[in-house]
């Protein structure tokens, strides 16, 4: 089986945003694989292992995203493909993103894509949908169980707390929800043997890409955040008279009930 | 330069859900002016073009057909390009829904076209539209311009006020006839987990537990409370690792993000993570044991004890105040 995973390097879910001249600052933050693209990858592996074959991990972005493909192969993936758009975009959105990818993988001949269904710092979603389009497969977002059986899969999707059972076929591209898998940690013989994976890094002018043909759709005009929530109101008293109070304000002060 | 905006509306168990109605209002801002046409996919969905035209669609296009009685990428796609292809519109606005969320990806990739997903606010200067949206799980937000073409965007529920429903105005409602074919994804059943229909994204009341609750059996009186308010019953990460809920439940920077009116977080410390996932809620209530958690800090009302206790009591007196 011809198995990719779409990987994206986003900052610590610990960490605290600092946001100066519109922009979010990285100085000193650390940075992990997307959550969500963990299941993706974890599924990626235990689809190998069971159907056999190959998993690459394919991430969009500069140089130091190199850490979190490292990671990844650690895991288990076989090879790491880094597009390295540092040099030749200074803005990438959804649009662009996607088309690179895209472009990238349309003669790969994958049988089955696996990303994560939203990356916690964008937060779009866009990107995974987008490339199944633009490669005429099908998709499926937000799943918490896959199975394959030849060229059958066989699908759970989280649709807003509810699940849809669903039956489709490969080529596919899959987006990963949480409850899909849970990620192993890379084990100490995985990160020696990391180190020694092919890691391929590839630029626009390898996929034969004119910057203009990804020049972004859509521009971030500022980056700001949300006023303080100032602490509120501990209420005190015996608890029955704090519940009472309590109810008393939601109705009268806070008029949400 | 007025613009004709579509508007794809959604319904759940037969009803159009509130964010249809919050992304109407979106597209009047959009089409500054311009005619705003709401768009109704499914097998039945004409007897809901009025209350479309009610909230402030200005006439409905539906496509009605047997395959577009379950949402699937494919068959919603073909329906509404076909309707784009018609109405030729300059912009469309989508909830930020399971389904907005799965198929306007794919109707942007079509059009060759930027999409702001998740919009919670539009600050409009005529023609110049910014897109305010949540980064970083709502840590930080940024405004967002679509340089050029069409206007696409997903709205975020519970966070753009719908126009008020006016049921005397009146509207065209016409149908497309759409081919549907090679739909590559078959839904076998769709399982209902989700509380009498509230949807945890679109509740205007929220109840929260964490670790405290101790076990699935704890959610009950929290479930109880839900009910009651009409509310969802939400949790933290540390609730869904520990096994007392679904996954599905899980609030936070992983997870859902929240924003309803009144969220409750009972027994739940408060993770950076957690917050992502429910700080710019309207007003929020901490219930917990422990004076020193972190929870207290974007809680607008606290009440230090025992969410046991807190609770049931809780119950007691919101039932009063529904009988007075």
């Amino acid at each position: 089986m011809n198995i990719y995973a779409l990987v994206k390097r986003t900052f610590d879910t610990e960490e605290k945003i600092v946001v100066s001249g519109g922009k979010i600052q990285e100085d000193g933050a650390e940075f992990i694989i997307n959550p969500y693209d963990e299941y993706a990858v974890e599924e990626a592996i235990q689809l190998r292992d069971a159907h056999g074959g190959k998993v690459t991990v394919v991430t969009l972005g500069g140089e130091d995203a190199e850490k979190q493909l490292r990671t990844a192969l650690a895991m288990g993936a076989d090879e790491a493909i880094l597009i390295n758009t540092e040099d030749d975009l200074d803005e990438l959105d959804e649009y662009a993103a996607a088309e690179i990818i895209a472009e990238y993988l349309k003669d790969k001949e994958a049988d089955i894509i696996l990303a994560g269904n939203v990356a916690i710092d964008g937060g779009s979603g866009q990107v995974g949908p987008r490339v199944a389009d633009l490669l005429d497969i099908n998709y499926v977002t937000t799943i918490t169980s896959l199975e394959v059986d030849g060229s059958t899969a066989k699908i759970v999707r989280d649709i807003e707390g509810d699940s849809e059972v669903l039956e489709t076929s490969l080529p596919l591209l899959i987006t990963a929800q949480q409850g899909l898998n849970e990620p192993r940690y890379p084990s100490l013989p995985g990160i020696m043997k990391a180190k020694k994976k092919p890691l391929e890094e590839l630029e626009l002018d390898d996929l034969d890409i004119d910057e203009d043909d990804v020049e972004v759709k859509t521009a971030t005009v500022d980056i700001f955040l949300p006023p303080q929530k100032a602490a509120g109101r501990v209420l005190e008293g015996d608890i029955a008279d704090q519940v009472k109070e309590l109810v008393n304000l939601l109705h009268t002060e806070a008029k949400v009930i | 330069m007025t613009k004709k905006v579509l508007v794809l509306g959604e319904a759940r168990e037969g009803s159009l859900r509130n964010v249809s109605f919050e992304a109407i209002a979106a597209a009047k801002t959009i089409a500054n002016g311009g005619e705003v046409v709401a768009v109704l996919l499914g097998d039945a969905v004409a007897s809901l073009a009025q209350e479309m035209i009610a909230y402030g669609a200005d006439r409905v296009v539906t496509v009605e057909h047997p395959h577009l009685k379950q949402y699937t990428s494919d068959g919603y796609s073909q329906a509404l390009m076909a309707v784009i292809e018609q109405e030729n519109p300059e912009g469309i606005v989508f909830g930020h829904t399971a389904l907005g969320k799965d198929l306007s990806p794919k109707i942007a990739s079509k059009l060759k076209a930027g999409l702001v997903s998740d919009v919670t606010a539009i600050e409009s200067n005529g023609d110049e539209h910014t897109f305010v949206r949540p980064i970083y799980s709502g840590k930080a937000f940024e405004k967002v311009q679509i340089k050029d073409g069409i206007h696409l965007a997903s709205v975020r529920p519970n966070n753009i006020t719908p126009l008020e429903k006016d049921d005397s105005r009146s509207g065209d409602v016409s149908a497309v006839s759409v081919d549907i074919t090679n739909l590559r994804t078959i839904v076998k059943e769709v399982v209902r987990k989700s509380t009498d229909g509230v949807d945890l994204s679109e509740a205007k009341v929220v109840i929260a537990g964490g670790r405290g609750v101790k076990s699935e059996e704890g959610f009950e009186p929290l479930k109880q409370l839900a009910d009651l308010l009409g509310g969802a019953v939400g949790a933290s990460r540390g609730a869904c690792d520990a096994e007392y809920c679904d996954y599905s439940l899980q609030i936070g920077q992983t997870g859902k993000v929240v924003t309803p009116d009144l969220y409750i977080a009972a027994g739940i410390s408060g993770a950076i993570q957690h917050l992502a996932g429910m700080s710019n809620s309207k007003i929020i209530v901490a219930i917990n044991k422990d004076p020193e958690a972190n929870i207290f800090n974007v809680a607008d009302y606290g009440i230090v004890g025992d969410l046991f206790e807190v609770v049931p009591l809780l119950i007691e007196e919101f039932k009063k105040i529904q009988n007075a």
